[in-house]
């Protein structure tokens, strides 16, 4: 009886994970790619993309939604990037070099973030959203117009023909897969970039670890209820703002790996999408605007990320169009999102609507059950 | 200098450097080798194209829904309503009449559950709204594709089926609004009369709704949700009430500016039209919970004036395409603005 | 305890906010390991003499005290919450200040961890520390023990019955080792009475072990078992200071309403009429938050002025918010006979019901609109008066002009003072904006009125004319009315009959003109044998 109500209550509350799970089995043997093929893609993607959704955790531990800010420490660790190819540092140096550059431009970033979100208490999301838009423009301005013409770029080689500004789409030859051809194994066919999933597995431990500090605590503090916190003299807004800048520079470093691997970099498309796929990829996962955990994360990345290799063919397949494959997994990539969003509201309005309900006092608990039970108990109490 | 300053902070910095930024770009115009008549023309028939979608944002945010991220679940409405029009062969006025009038059944609908929907995550709207709008235009991209149209003119050649990412009007309603009492000065300067006053009619009704007893109840749901509900007012109807109004305007609105650019753009062109439109009924002094029939035709002329006369002025000035990048900073700036600012509901 | 100077003195302390005195010369002591019952009517001043121990920021606001708050014989000046923390003040609000998904450990140590340092301390500070958690639990089951209460030190918040709340913030508070006078704001008002009885014998034992406590209750037989003696507030006067051996509840009672004059009737000598009974009420349940409403039995005759009092908290504010539809409620109610629609607001106000909420700037205003959009919104909604056809006839539109016709005759009628009819109801004060309140029910022309709070938060002048203006429309236009207030003396000036609440039940229904110790004795949840007269009466 008991097993068959806790499986009950595991499907209803993996059901996002389930239904991915199921709509993936179902679209690989349509597509027709081999087993081989697929799980060669998955560890690839999970090596290219764990560290940007590792990014998003910190904000949901602080109350603070899915940080779709995390485009700035995407934009920041492109700008390293930029700069590491202007002065031709290549291989893992100029994965750090790059990292070193991010840093100091996503802190800010990160705090600029973080800042305007504690005036937009509520609809942290969507200020985010638009925020990841607004500096975008900032960015384009920087790297079109500035860079060349004030910034001195000494790499005429990804400089636009006009003198300034920089080319649309920069070949990142000297760094590319640096960082996943530095410790590559070779397992049962399979090719396992090994530094980049030891970098990964670094910043799981500093996330366990960190929920552990008395930081770490603060911000559940804060998540919880900030109102609370703050009487209790945690400083809400300064935690608050930390959780963005961590986020925002851990959201650079990953942007950095994500195009290592990718190899080249649409200057300036290249971060449009990031929040997407990672919030994507972490609802995928089973996680709420809430409540996050690090298996959400990876189990959000292979399952996202094997639907994005398998739909195209699938639909090829299916219907003679690959731009069904395609238009389908941006369709799932952007309804599950609004999906658990509106679950996660939906579902927070009815616990307050319970807890409501909690205060009533003694028999009058019975009332919310029907008028006429209520009466009847009222008579007995009389 | 009291009066001035309340006004300054009434208005916004932001809005105050917008408007002086598009009366230089005005009075610059001329010497850069803009030719200003050609401008004005332009400015006005943007205006034109964009009015409805502006004008589609004040329902949602007198009830308190916020800013209507979603608007583009009405354009696809309107796509609908338009790619019938052409696929039952109408042209003329009856091509637009009957595309809007195809198009408003959708838009009803899908605007119904869009407001129940809404209804359930009070307090989520906005980032709701804008994923639900993204779903539906990614949902409507295969329907595109897989949708038995027939119509020559609009599907692909080579499969003889999905229809193309661009459908010209040529031949069915093209400019028929525009050329209805178009008054030509010159050979730059065409007034677009007819749009124009589709544009003023549809305001004068928005404007005659908000003062009817509905209109009325639904501005004090979104002022007070709870005097309202005292008031014995249904805060969830009027809210649905004012998603439908809005998802319909918003389907006229694609109509409107299809007839007038000549093109039916489908797939993902629906993506980013709500946010010029938030963004533009912002720049007129909006904010995220009250609005205005003046809000929304100086927000929507202020931010298509911008649009207009920044790529012409500054690309001559400077010989640059900066624009773009003065658009996004603008809009997305003017957004962040009025999110980050205290709403204005005293309790 | 040892005898030995005072731990705590309030000396000739005052307040007044805008020139309304709240606390007048109050003096008193508390000796380490005492246990002071402070009682008090609501508006007595508590609340104040509370933020003015715990340095709440609104004191200092407004422009801060008079007299002196000393601790060991030493002037304290609190500018803020932690000051007086540091300084060994505890407070237990009505509310709980708890996190639902914290376990009673975390929230017994919120901010104030145990914590192992880190290599990163250094350069990030003390917050990159890690938390002791076996020492956190330490101290939190030592502060339990303190208190000597069963409580599990892992469970979760949100899974606990109200009284383990209760118990973890009182933990909280001790387990600050500085913390030598614990403030409890009634604290029993949510629990069940044998979680009550805990409470009461955990705050024994702290008392033994040396904390000073102050005791807020309105249950009063909770005080005199508890309390060591008692400090009753009146009006802002310290009006009895003694020792509780030998006093008896009624005695509290009495000295907690006991005025020193007589209630001043609008209508004296009047020999009052009444028609047919027009509302008639049985057992209603309301879930109000805070007001819940378990059980209410009454009926009100046409003409009449009917009166609910009682202290905050009770339930009296649930009936009419219950009967307009405002909160879930349910029970029969029935008016001219009908039966009224619970939770369907606007049923209730199209069958000749209106209500003057005591929330006036959160339900009451359109704080954002016109004053005519206030007063006509309603009258508009529910009966279709101030539209006017347009375009022949196809829709009706505001009808601007009458609805300013209509605000400028309550303007006149209210002595409203206001700019025009359309300034915006925000910027009113607040005696204004409760005629607007009025006005709003007045234009709805309703056989029944509710109001609920007519005088909270307004000056005098206000007052005499709100009350005025309610008894003008009962006796000149019949209107019945339903008064629900917290100031005793001002329902007894106007109503025909009082009934007392008490824990969401009437606990007696009372003349006006009946001794006021049976008013106390009634709000304290004591039965008196003047109720069963009154009721049949």
């Amino acid at each position: 009886m008991s097993g068959k109500k806790s499986l009950g209550r595991f499907f209803t509350e993996n059901a996002v994970v389930i239904i991915f799970l199921a709509l993936t089995i179902a679209a690989i043997p349509p597509s027709g790619l081999s087993f081989q093929y697929i799980i060669q893609e998955m560890i690839t993607r999970l090596g290219r993309n764990t560290f940007l959704v590792l990014a998003l955790l910190l904000p949901i531990f602080a109350g603070m939604g899915l940080n779709f800010g995390m485009t700035l420490g995407a934009m920041s660790g492109q700008i390293g990037l930029i700069l590491a190819i202007n002065w031709n540092i290549g291989g893992v140096e100029g994965l750090l070099f790059a990292a070193l550059v991010g840093t100091p431009i996503s802190v800010l970033m990160g705090y600029i973030c973080g800042a305007v979100l504690n005036k937009a208490k509520g609809r942290e999301m969507v200020t985010g959203y638009i925020l990841a838009f607004f500096i975008n423009g900032v960015y384009q301005f920087v790297v079109l117009y500035m860079m060349g013409s004030i910034f001195p770029i000494k790499n005429p080689a990804i400089v636009l023909s006009r003198g300034y500004g920089i080319r649309n789409t920069l070949n990142l030859e000297n760094v590319r897969q640096s960082l996943d051809d530095l410790l590559m194994l070779k397992v049962g066919g399979f090719l396992i970039p090994v530094a980049t999933f030891l970098i990964i597995g670094l910043l799981c431990v500093f996330v366990v670890w960190f929920k552990k500090t008395k930081l770490g605590q603060d911000m559940r503090a804060v998540g919880h209820d900030m109102t609370v916190a703050e009487a209790a003299g945690v400083p809400v807004d300064r935690t608050r703002i930390i959780a963005i800048i961590i986020s925002t520079v851990l959201a650079s470093f990953g942007q950095i790996i994500f195009l290592q691997n990718m190899g080249n970099m649409a200057t300036y498309n290249a971060h449009d999408q990031t929040s997407f796929f990672a919030v994507a990829a972490i609802l995928v996962g089973g996680a709420s605007v809430k409540k996050a955990s690090i298996p959400n994360v990876i189990i959000g990345v292979i399952l996202l990320h094997v639907l994005y290799v398998v739909t195209p063919r699938a639909g090829q397949n299916l219907f003679g169009s690959a731009m069904i494959g395609e238009y389908f997994r941006q369709f799932i990539g952007y309804g599950v999102i609004a999906l658990t969003l509106v679950l996660y509201a939906w579902k927070a309005r009815q616990g307050a609507a319970r807890a409501r309900e909690g205060l009533r006092g003694g028999n009058s608990a019975t009332a919310a059950a029907g008028t006429a039970a209520a009466d009847t108990a009222k008579g007995g109490a009389k | 200098m009291d009066k001035i300053k309340q006004f300054v902070t009434d208005f916004g910095w932001p809005r105050i450097i917008i408007f002086l930024f598009l009366l230089f770009l005005f009075i610059a115009a001329p010497f850069v080798g803009v030719r200003i008549d050609a401008s004005i023309s332009d400015v006005f028939n943007r205006f034109g194209q964009n009015a409805l979608f502006v004008l589609a944002m004040v329902p949602m945010i007198q009830s308190g829904c916020g800013l209507n991220f979603g608007l583009s679940i009405g354009i696809i409405a309107g796509l609908i309503g338009s790619t019938l029009s052409v696929q039952f062969g109408l042209t003329g006025l009856m091509g637009f009449f009957g595309a809007v009038a195809l198009a408003i059944p959708f838009a009803v609908i899908f605007g119904w559950f869009y407001g129940l929907l809404l209804n359930k995550v009070k307090g989520e709207e906005m980032t709701i709204a804008m994923y639900v709008g993204f779903a539906g235009v990614m949902f409507m991209c295969i329907m595109w594709l897989i949708l038995p149209y027939t119509n020559s003119t609009m599907v692909w050649g080579y499969a003889g089926k999905g229809l193309r990412t661009t459908i010209s009007v040529e031949g069915y309603y093209r400019q028929v609004l525009n050329d209805f009492w178009a008054i030509r000065i010159g050979t730059d300067f065409i007034f677009p009369t007819g749009m124009l006053l589709f544009v003023v009619f549809c305001a004068f009704l928005m404007w005659l709704f908000l003062r009817t007893k509905t209109g009325t109840a639904m501005t004090a749901v979104g002022s007070n949700p709870d005097f309202a509900r005292a008031s014995g007012i249904s805060a969830d109807r009027m809210r649905t009430v004012s998603v439908i109004i809005s998802t319909v305007l918003g389907a006229v609105g694609i109509v409107v500016f299809q007839q007038s650019y000549g093109f039916i753009q489908l797939y993902t062109a629906p993506l980013a039209m709500p946010f010029a439109a938030v963004a533009a009924i912002l720049i007129g002094g909006a904010s995220v919970n009250k609005a205005t029939m003046v809000n929304v035709l100086v927000g929507a002329f202020l931010f298509q004036g911008l649009l207009t006369m920044t790529p012409s002025v500054i690309n001559s000035a400077l010989k640059t395409d900066i624009s773009e990048v003065i658009r996004i900073i603008v809009s997305n700036g003017i957004i962040i603005y009025a999110l980050t600012r205290k709403t204005k509901v005293t309790k | 305890m040892a005898q030995q100077g005072p731990l705590l003195s309030v000396e000739h302390v005052s307040k007044e906010f805008y020139g309304n005195i709240v606390l007048h010369d109050v003096c008193f002591d508390l000796k380490a390991g005492e246990i002071l019952g402070l009682v008090g009517e609501n508006g007595a001043g508590k609340t104040t003499l509370m933020r003015i121990l715990f340095g709440m920021p609104v004191i200092a606001q407004t422009g801060g005290y008079k007299g002196r708050v000393c601790i060991d014989g030493n002037e304290v000046n609190f500018s803020n919450p932690f000051d007086a923390l540091d300084a060994g003040i505890g407070m237990v609000h009505q509310e709980f200040s708890l996190i639902p998904g914290f376990t009673t450990t975390e929230n017994i140590v919120l901010n104030r961890e145990s914590m192992k340092p880190t290599f990163l301390n250094e350069v990030f500070g003390d917050r990159m520390s890690v938390l002791d958690r076996p020492d956190m639990k330490k101290r939190a089951e030592s502060a339990i023990a303190k208190l000597g209460v069963r409580l599990d030190s892992d469970m979760l918040i949100s899974e606990m019955p109200v009284g383990h709340k209760q118990f973890t913030e009182i933990a909280r508070e001790i387990n600050r080792e500085k913390t030598r006078i614990l403030v409890l704001d009634e604290p029993t008002a949510v629990l069940t009475e044998t979680e009550a009885e805990v409470l009461l014998v955990a705050l024994r034992n702290l008392a033994k072990q040396g904390i000073a406590i102050i005791f807020i209750s309105h249950r009063l037989h909770e005080v005199i078992q508890v309390a060591d003696r008692i400090v009753v507030l009146r009006d802002g006067l310290a009006v009895k200071d003694t020792a509780v051996a030998g006093v008896s509840v009624r005695d509290i009672a009495s000295w907690m309403v006991g005025r020193s004059i007589a209630a001043e009737r609008l209508d004296a000598g009047e020999k009052r009429e009444f028609g047919p009974e027009i509302l008639s009420v049985e057992h209603l349940w309301v879930d109000m938050p805070g007001e819940t409403v378990r059980d209410i039995n009454f009926a009100v005759k046409k003409g009449e002025i009917f009166g609910f009092g009682g202290l905050a908290g009770q339930g009296k504010l649930g009936i009419p918010n219950g009967i307009m539809g405002l909160f879930p409620a349910g029970g029969a109610v029935k008016l001219h006979g009908k039966p009224v629609e619970l939770d369907e607001p606007r049923k209730a106000l199209e069958m000749g019901m209106a209500f003057v909420s005591e929330d006036r700037r959160g339900v009451g205003l359109l704080l954002d609109e016109s004053l005519e959009w206030n007063i006509a919104f309603t009258a508009m909604q529910i009966h279709g008066q101030y539209l006017k056809p347009v375009l022949g006839k196809l829709l009706k539109i505001r009808d601007e002009a009458g609805m300013r016709k209509l605000t400028l005759e309550y303007i006149g009628i209210l002595d409203i003072k206001c700019t025009s009819p359309s300034q915006k109801a925000k910027e009113l004060s607040g005696g204004n904006q409760q005629k607007i309140c009025l006005a709003k029910a007045f234009a709805l022309k309703p056989d029944l009125l509710f109001v609920s709070e007519p005088t909270r938060g307004i000056d005098v002048g206000a007052k005499k004319l709100v009350l005025d203006t309610l008894h003008k429309y009962n006796r000149e236009y019949g209107m019945t009315i339903v008064m629900v207030s917290s100031e005793l003396e001002e329902l007894r000036s106007i109503c025909d009959r009082i009934a007392i609440v008490d824990e969401g039940r009437i606990a007696g229904i009372l003349a006006p003109t009946a001794d006021i110790a049976e008013f106390g004795l009634l709000m304290s949840g004591e039965k008196t044998e003047a109720v069963q007269g009154a009721n049949r009466g």
